[in-house]
C-alpha cells in the first residue's frame, strides 16, 4: 500500500451494539405478524380487510402529516405499521372499515403527531385511536362475531363494509351473508353479565369470540417472550401487570367466588394480554426507570381489574393503559435510580 | 470454572456486555517493538505537572538516562527510551489533539540499545518517604490509562491509613490483552510490584479482582499465590467497565466510594496490573521506566500482538512495522469504549497508551447511522453503571439545561464509560453530550 491510511476521528465509545430504533420496531412488527395471521384463521376475511384498511390508514396519515410538515419520511421507523398493527388488533373483527380507517388516522394524528412523533406521544396512539372508536362507533365497537364461523374465508361479515358515514346494517337487513354470525357475546361479556364462564383452554388458546387479536393468550405471551429474549419488551411490565392483575382478581374471588371470576379467567380473558404484552409495554409512554416500571405495571394491573368488576363495561384494560400512560411521567420522575456512592455524599464533611 | 461459583461470582449492577476481540492477541506473547528511527517523547505522560528538559539539542543520551525531571510532587522524571542524539525539544501533537512539549530523540540505528542507567537499591530497608522516593525517581506513571503518578496515589494511600490494596487485573476494554499476557509472563514481576506497593502505601493486604474472561491467569495466580496469606485472588464476573476504580472496590469490598471522594475514603487503594508489574520489574534495578507493553491490534492491522513498544514511537511507525489494512482507518489510543481516536498518525505512545487499536471504517457518509428520537427505552438506564439516567441528561443536554443535569441528575458521577452510547438504539451520542455539559460547567464554575 502507498501511504498510512486516512484517519476518520470520531468521539469514543468507538463500537455500537448491533440494534436500533428501526430494528426493535421491526422485530415487534414480526412478533404481531402471528397473532394476526392467527386472527384471520378464527375469524377470516373480514379480520384481513380490517387490518390491512386500518394499517393503510395509519401509515397514510404518518406519510401526509410528513409530506405537510416538510419531515423526512419517517415510514422507515415502522412505528407507524405497529400502531396500525395493534389498533386493529383491538377492534372487533366486523368493525366497519371505513370506522377502522378513520380510528387510525385519529391514531396517528392525535396520537402521534401532535406531539411531535415518534418518542413524543404521551399515549399509545393505537389506543388514543380506539378510545376514539369506542366513543364514536359504541355499538359497532361491542358487536361481537364469534370464531371460527363456517364460511368466514368465502364472505365478509355484514358490517365490515358498512359505507362511509352509516352504521352498520342489522343482519336480518343484509340477506345472504353469513347471519350466525353476528352478535355473539365475549368470554366478558358472559361472564360480567350472564355468570357464564367459558372453558379456560378456550380462553388460552384463543378459540373464542373478542376483538380480532387478542383472544390467543398463549400465541400472545409466546411472541412476546420471543420479544423479552431479544430484549426488546420489558418483560417486567407485563409481569408486573398480569401479576397483580392475578392477584386482586384472587383476592375477589376468594371472596365471592360466585360473583368474581377466578384470576386465570382474568389473565387469559378480554384484552389484557394482547395489553400487558404489546400495549404497556410501548416504550415512549411507559417509564424508564427500574422501579418506575413495576409500579407502573402494578398500576395498570389493579386499574384493569378494578374496571373489569366495578365498571359499566365488561373490558377495563385500554383506559387502564391510557391512565397508566397518563401517569407514567410522573413515576419516572419519582423513581429516579440512586446514583452509584449518592446517599454517602450525604454524610456530613 | 466450578459450576457453583460461576453463580455467585462477583460483579456490579448494570453494565454491559461488547462483543471481546481478545482472540486477536489474546494467545500473543509479549514481544519487543523495533526501535523507530525517531522518537517523539512528550515532557506529559503523566497527570501533575510536565517534567522539564534536563538535556538541550545535539546531547549524545544513553537508553534509560534521565531526560526531564519531574516538577514537583505530582509529576515524574522522563528516561531517554533508546540510545541516540536529542535532535530538537519542541511542541508535538498529543492524542487529544493540542500539541505539548516533546524530545525528539534520533536512534543511533548500530546501538545494541542495552539500558545503560540504573540505581540498584536493597527495598527492604528503605524507610516509606524513600521508598515513595524511589518510585517517583523510577518515573512511573499508572499504567492503565490515566497515568496517575504512582508514587503520589500510594504516599496518599499511606496517609489515609488504607488498609487494602486492589490490584486491577479486569482489561475489561474489549481488544486488550496487556494485562492478560503480563499475568501470565510476568508474574513475578507483577508479586514484587505488589509487596513493594504494600510497603509503601501502608495497606496490609492485596486482592486481585481478575475478570474471568482470563482463567489461565486466575490459575497462574492462584497457584504461585496460594503460600502467600497478604495476597488473594477474587475472580469477578466479565463485564464492562469492571475494571473502573469504584466499580471493582464496591463489587471486592462492597463498599461504595461516595460521589465525588476518593478510593482512599473506603480504606482502599488501586493499582493497575501494568503498573505493579513495572513497578517489581524496575525498583530494584532503579531503572526508569522507558518503554511498555502495548496491544496492538484491530481489524485494521495484519500483525496483531502484545508487543514491548519504547515511549515516543510514533504511531505512523508502529502502523508501518505491524502492516495495515484497508484505506480509511480509525486509529484508537486506548480501548474502543474509551479511548481517543488519533488525529495525527505522527503522535506517540506514551506511559498512558494501553493499546493501538485500528478499527477499518467506511467513508463516513456510509457508515454514519442515522440518529433518531430518544424513544424512552431505558437502555441506557439499564446500563448506566453509575445508576444515571443518560436518557434524562440527553433531552436537558438538548435543552442546554446543563446545571439542571449537574444539580439534578448527578452530571458529575458520569465517569465517560460510553455505556450509554454503546446501548442506544437511537443512535444518540450520550457520552458526548454529558462530556461536553461537564465541560461546559467546568468552565462556567473556573
Amino acid at each position: 500500500m502507498a501511504g498510512p491510511p486516512r484517519i476518520e476521528i470520531r468521539s469514543s465509545p468507538h463500537l455500537h451494539e448491533a440494534v436500533s430504533v428501526d430494528m426493535i420496531m421491526r422485530h415487534v412488527v414480526y412478533a404481531l405478524l402471528p397473532i394476526c395471521v392467527f386472527a384471520v384463521y378464527l375469524f377470516g376475511l373480514s379480520a384481513a380487510a380490517l387490518i390491512v384498511t386500518v394499517l393503510g390508514a395509519c401509515l397514510l396519515t404518518e406519510h401526509l402529516f410528513n409530506r405537510f410538515a416538510q419531515k423526512p419520511n419517517s415510514l422507515g421507523d415502522f412505528s407507524a405499521v405497529i400502531t396500525g398493527l395493534l389498533l386493529a388488533l383491538t377492534l372487533p373483527p366486523g368493525f366497519p372499515l371505513w370506522m377502522g380507517a378513520t380510528a387510525g388516522v385519529i391514531a396517528i394524528a392525535l396520537g402521534k403527531v401532535v406531539f411531535g412523533g415518534l418518542g413524543q406521544n404521551v399515549f399509545n396512539p393505537a389506543l388514543v385511536g380506539r378510545a376514539f372508536a369506542q366513543a364514536a362507533f359504541p355499538v359497532a365497537i361491542t358487536s361481537w362475531s364469534p370464531a371460527l364461523a363456517p364460511g368466514r374465508f368465502d364472505t365478509l361479515l355484514p358490517s365490515t363494509l358498512t359505507p362511509p358515514f352509516m352504521l352498520p346494517a342489522a343482519a336480518s337487513a343484509a340477506p345472504g351473508t353469513v347471519v350466525d354470525a353476528v352478535s355473539s357475546a365475549t368470554p366478558l361479556t358472559l361472564q360480567k353479565f350472564d355468570h357464564v364462564t367459558t372453558n379456560t383452554v378456550d380462553l388460552f388458546t384463543g378459540m373464542t369470540g373478542g376483538s380480532t387479536g387478542e383472544t390467543a393468550a398463549l400465541l400472545i405471551l409466546l411472541c412476546g417472550a420471543y420479544l423479552a429474549l431479544r430484549r426488546m419488551l420489558d418483560w417486567r411490565i407485563p409481569a408486573g401487570m398480569l401479576g397483580s392483575a392475578a392477584a386482586l382478581a384472587g383476592v375477589f374471588h376468594l371472596a365471592d367466588p360466585a360473583k368474581y371470576p377466578d384470576p386465570l379467567f382474568t389473565l387469559f380473558s378480554g384484552g389484557l394480554m394482547l395489553g400487558a404484552v404489546f400495549m404497556a409495554t410501548d416504550v415512549v409512554a411507559s417509564p424508564l426507570t427500574p422501579r418506575g416500571v413495576w409500579i407502573y405495571g402494578i398500576l395498570i394491573g389493579v386499574l384493569t381489574v378494578l374496571i373489569r368488576l366495578f365498571g359499566g363495561l365488561p373490558e377495563g384494560v385500554m383506559y387502564a393503559i391510557l391512565i397508566g400512560n397518563a401517569a407514567s411521567p410522573l413515576i419516572a420522575v419519582l423513581t429516579q435510580p440512586r446514583a452509584f456512592g449518592e446517599v454517602k455524599r450525604r454524610k456530613p464533611t | 470454572m466450578a459450576f457453583p461459583e460461576a453463580f455467585t461470582r462477583r460483579t456490579f449492577g448494570h453494565g454491559v456486555h461488547a462483543p471481546e476481540h481478545k482472540d486477536l492477541t489474546r494467545e500473543r506473547p509479549i514481544r519487543r517493538f523495533a526501535f523507530a528511527p525517531r522518537l517523539t517523547v512528550p515532557l506529559s505522560q503523566h497527570i501533575g505537572k510536565p517534567a522539564v528538559p534536563c538535556v538541550r539539542p545535539g546531547q549524545e543520551v544513553g537508553r534509560g538516562e534521565p531526560i526531564a525531571l519531574a516538577d514537583g510532587f505530582l509529576s515524574v522524571p522522563i528516561h531517554a527510551p533508546v540510545t541516540g542524539v536529542v535532535e530538537a525539544i519542541r511542541l508535538m501533537p498529543s492524542a487529544r489533539g493540542p500539541k505539548t512539549g516533546a524530545i525528539v530523540i534520533k536512534t543511533y540505528a548500530a546501538d545494541d540499545q542495552q539500558v545503560l542507567y540504573g540505581a540498584p537499591r536493597t527495598i527492604e530497608n528503605l524507610a516509606p518517604a524513600e521508598l515513595i522516593q524511589a518510585i517517583q525517581d523510577i518515573g512511573l506513571a499508572g499504567q492503565g490509562g490515566a497515568a496517575f503518578p504512582t508514587h503520589a496515589k500510594l504516599a496518599a494511600a499511606r496517609e489515609h491509613h488504607v488498609e487494602t490494596l486492589i490490584v486491577n487485573g479486569c482489561e475489561c476494554e474489549p481488544y486488550q490483552t496487556t494485562d492478560h499476557r503480563l499475568m501470565l509472563e510476568w508474574v513475578d514481576d507483577l508479586i514484587a510490584g505488589i509487596h513493594f506497593a504494600l510497603a509503601a502505601s501502608g495497606a496490609r493486604r492485596a486482592i486481585i479482582g481478575v475478570e474471568d474472561n482470563k482463567p489461565d491467569a486466575i490459575d497462574v495466580l492462584r497457584r504461585r499465590l496460594a503460600a502467600d496469606a497478604s495476597i488473594a485472588v477474587t475472580a469477578v464476573r466479565t463485564k464492562y467497565p469492571q475494571g473502573s476504580a469504584e466499580l471493582l472496590i464496591k463489587v471486592l469490598l462492597k463498599r461504595e466510594v461516595p460521589a465525588g471522594g476518593r478510593s482512599y475514603d473506603v480504606g482502599a487503594v488501586v493499582q493497575n496490573i501494568a503498573t505493579l508489574v513495572m513497578l517489581g520489574r524496575l525498583l530494584p534495578p532503579g531503572q526508569g521506566l522507558i518503554e511498555r507493553v502495548v496491544t496492538i491490534t484491530g481489524e485494521g492491522v495484519k500483525q496483531p500482538g502484545n508487543y514491548l513498544v519504547p515511549f515516543g514511537t510514533p504511531l505512523g511507525f508502529v502502523l508501518e512495522q505491524v502492516g495495515f489494512v484497508g484505506d480509511m482507518s480509525r486509529v484508537i489510543l486506548g480501548g474502543p469504549m474509551m479511548g481517543t481516536a488519533v488525529s495525527s498518525l505522527d503522535v506517540p505512545v506514551t506511559k498512558a497508551t494501553t493499546a493501538i487499536v485500528v478499527l477499518p471504517v467506511q467513508p463516513a457518509t456510509a457508515s454514519a447511522p442515522r440518529m433518531y428520537p430518544c424513544i424512552r427505552c431505558g437502555r441506557c438506564v439499564a446500563a448506566c453503571p453509575m445508576h444515571l439516567n443518560p436518557s434524562q441528561l440527553g433531552l436537558l443536554a438538548a435543552k442546554r439545561e446543563y446545571r439542571a443535569m449537574q444539580e439534578r441528575f448527578h452530571l458529575d458521577a458520569c465517569f465517560e464509560c460510553g455505556s450509554c452510547t454503546y446501548v442506544c438504539p437511537a443512535h444518540i451520542p450520550l457520552v458526548q453530550y454529558l462530556r461536553i455539559a461537564k465541560a461546559l460547567n467546568r468552565e462556567q464554575a473556573a
